[in-house]
């Protein structure tokens, strides 16, 4: 088995998880007239939703800001960029079947980049909304706008996240129990296999180019 | 920081939708109501409701200002005129049927900047309730309560006389579904939507202007659509 998250990311991970899951639950029941319908308790589910958006910086703080963070900054590193067989990934606009994908695949650094992206941009125009009185009118009209398109998104871009993880149970499973099996990384993730295992230079220490290396 | 292999991709993603969602809060007013316009006829279209997920996109949104959608079913329903009249109104949902029908097609806009456009509404105009109740000579304005419990609403007398001003009691050739106000609701066309008193219970005909629920949190009286609320909409 390889280790793949530790405590504190995977505490992380779940405290976001359980934070989204509230967020679109309540948003469905404000948003959508079936579901509101069925609901009902519009203050009760507003006050719920702007308390979960509010709280969803805490766990990211805890986790960054604590002695616990190595792990997190160095993955948050990773998934930050793009090296040289993402780009060729990406040139090949996800056709080149040769790429050799390192701890994450480019499509989870995606991934986080939007989803980052998105918590803070949900909570500007969120905060927008709920504290309206202090804006102009315009911008209420403007951040609902953006609160509502983004939403969307998000709706979007989480279903394809939780189907790829229920999807592949190992996948899953790293993220519940923190290892997975040599023989999946090495499948999905041969460069970061190979980085564990020293048959390769550690990722980062020299500038990756294309061809694999033994 | 470490190291500098790579292009730093998330970055850029995060300052990218950083920078669009500041965008669109300041200019998302004049994009919404272009992309209301191209997505309504789709909208019209669409059988399966589905569209109605679509942000900002021509659809009702649900408001009510107590923690529940309040229930009259058609036949417990009740509307009744009261006031400076001479002759009370206490009319059931078959009454309101049994008279003559109004139908408009005209826009909703609501002061928070949605539009719906082209929305059928059919009912019987309030002048001819004011009529049959018969107002008297003092009367000047005229009070609306929900059932709900919370929510008034006024209409000067003058203003409740357009034609263009229903007790609803069909939205878009349905009947007014329980979210959207029903089984009776008030539609005043050229005003905002927060006018249009959902679960209508009660009119009283009074001598002067009681401000309604919103009116008395800050918004406008005079209601007029690109005319009030600091607002620079199309006129209905």
């Amino acid at each position: 088995m390889l280790h793949r998250f530790d405590r504190a990311e995977r505490a992380l991970h779940w405290a976001n998880a359980v934070l989204f899951g509230v967020l679109m639950a309540t948003a469905l029941a404000l948003y959508w007239g079936p579901v509101s319908a069925l609901v009902g308790r519009r203050p009760l589910v507003r006050q719920v939703h702007v308390v979960a958006g509010l709280l969803l910086p805490l766990p990211w703080l805890v986790a960054r800001l604590g002695p616990w963070s190595a792990a997190l900054r160095a993955d948050t590193r990773r998934l930050g960029r793009f090296d040289a067989e993402d780009r060729r990934w990406a040139r090949s606009l996800g056709r080149d079947l040769s790429v050799r994908f390192g701890k994450f695949h480019p499509l989870q650094k995606l991934n986080a980049a939007f989803t980052a992206g998105a918590v803070v941009v949900m909570l500007g125009t969120g905060s927008v909304m709920h504290w309206f009185h202090y804006f102009p009118l315009r911008w209420r009209t403007g951040a609902t706008f953006v609160h509502d398109w983004l939403a969307l998104g998000l709706f979007v871009v989480v279903a394809v996240h939780v189907g790829k993880a229920l999807s592949d149970g190992e996948a899953l499973g790293g993220m519940w129990r923190g290892t997975v099996e040599q023989a999946w990384a090495g499948r999905h993730h041969p460069r970061w296999a190979d980085e564990l295992s020293g048959t390769s230079p550690a990722m980062g220490s020299s500038p990756v180019d294309g061809a694999p290396k033994t | 920081m470490g190291d500098d292999a790579g292009t730093p991709v998330g970055r850029r993603v995060v300052l990218a939708m950083v920078g669009l969602g500041a965008a669109g809060v300041l200019f998302g007013e004049r994009v919404a109501s272009g992309l209301n316009r191209l997505l309504a006829p789709l909208q019209a279209a669409d059988r399966t409701g589905l569209s109605s997920l679509i942000p900002a996109a021509g659809r009702f949104r649900i408001y009510s200002v107590v923690g529940f959608l309040p229930k009259r079913t058609d036949a417990e329903y009740r509307l009744r005129v009261t006031g400076l009249v001479d002759r009370p109104l206490d009319l059931g949902l078959a009454d309101l049927r049994a008279r003559p029908a109004t139908r408009l097609v005209k826009d909703f806009q609501c002061v928070t900047g949605w539009r719906v456009p082209d929305v059928p509404w059919t009912g019987v105009q309030l002048s001819a309730l004011l009529d049959e109740a018969g107002v008297q000579p003092a009367a000047g304005a005229l009070t609306f309560s929900s059932f709900d419990r919370s929510y008034t609403e006024s209409l000067t007398l003058d203003q409740a006389r357009r034609p263009d001003v229903l007790v609803a009691y069909e939205l878009e050739d349905k009947p007014v579904s329980r979210a959207q106000g029903g089984p009776v609701r008030l539609y005043v066309a050229p005003m905002y939507g927060y006018k249009s008193c959902k679960w209508l219970e009660e009119i009283r005909v009074t001598d002067a202007v009681e401000p309604g629920y919103w009116e008395q949190r800050g918004y406008d009286t005079d209601a007029w659509i690109g005319r009030s609320n600091g607002r620079k909409d199309k006129p209905v």
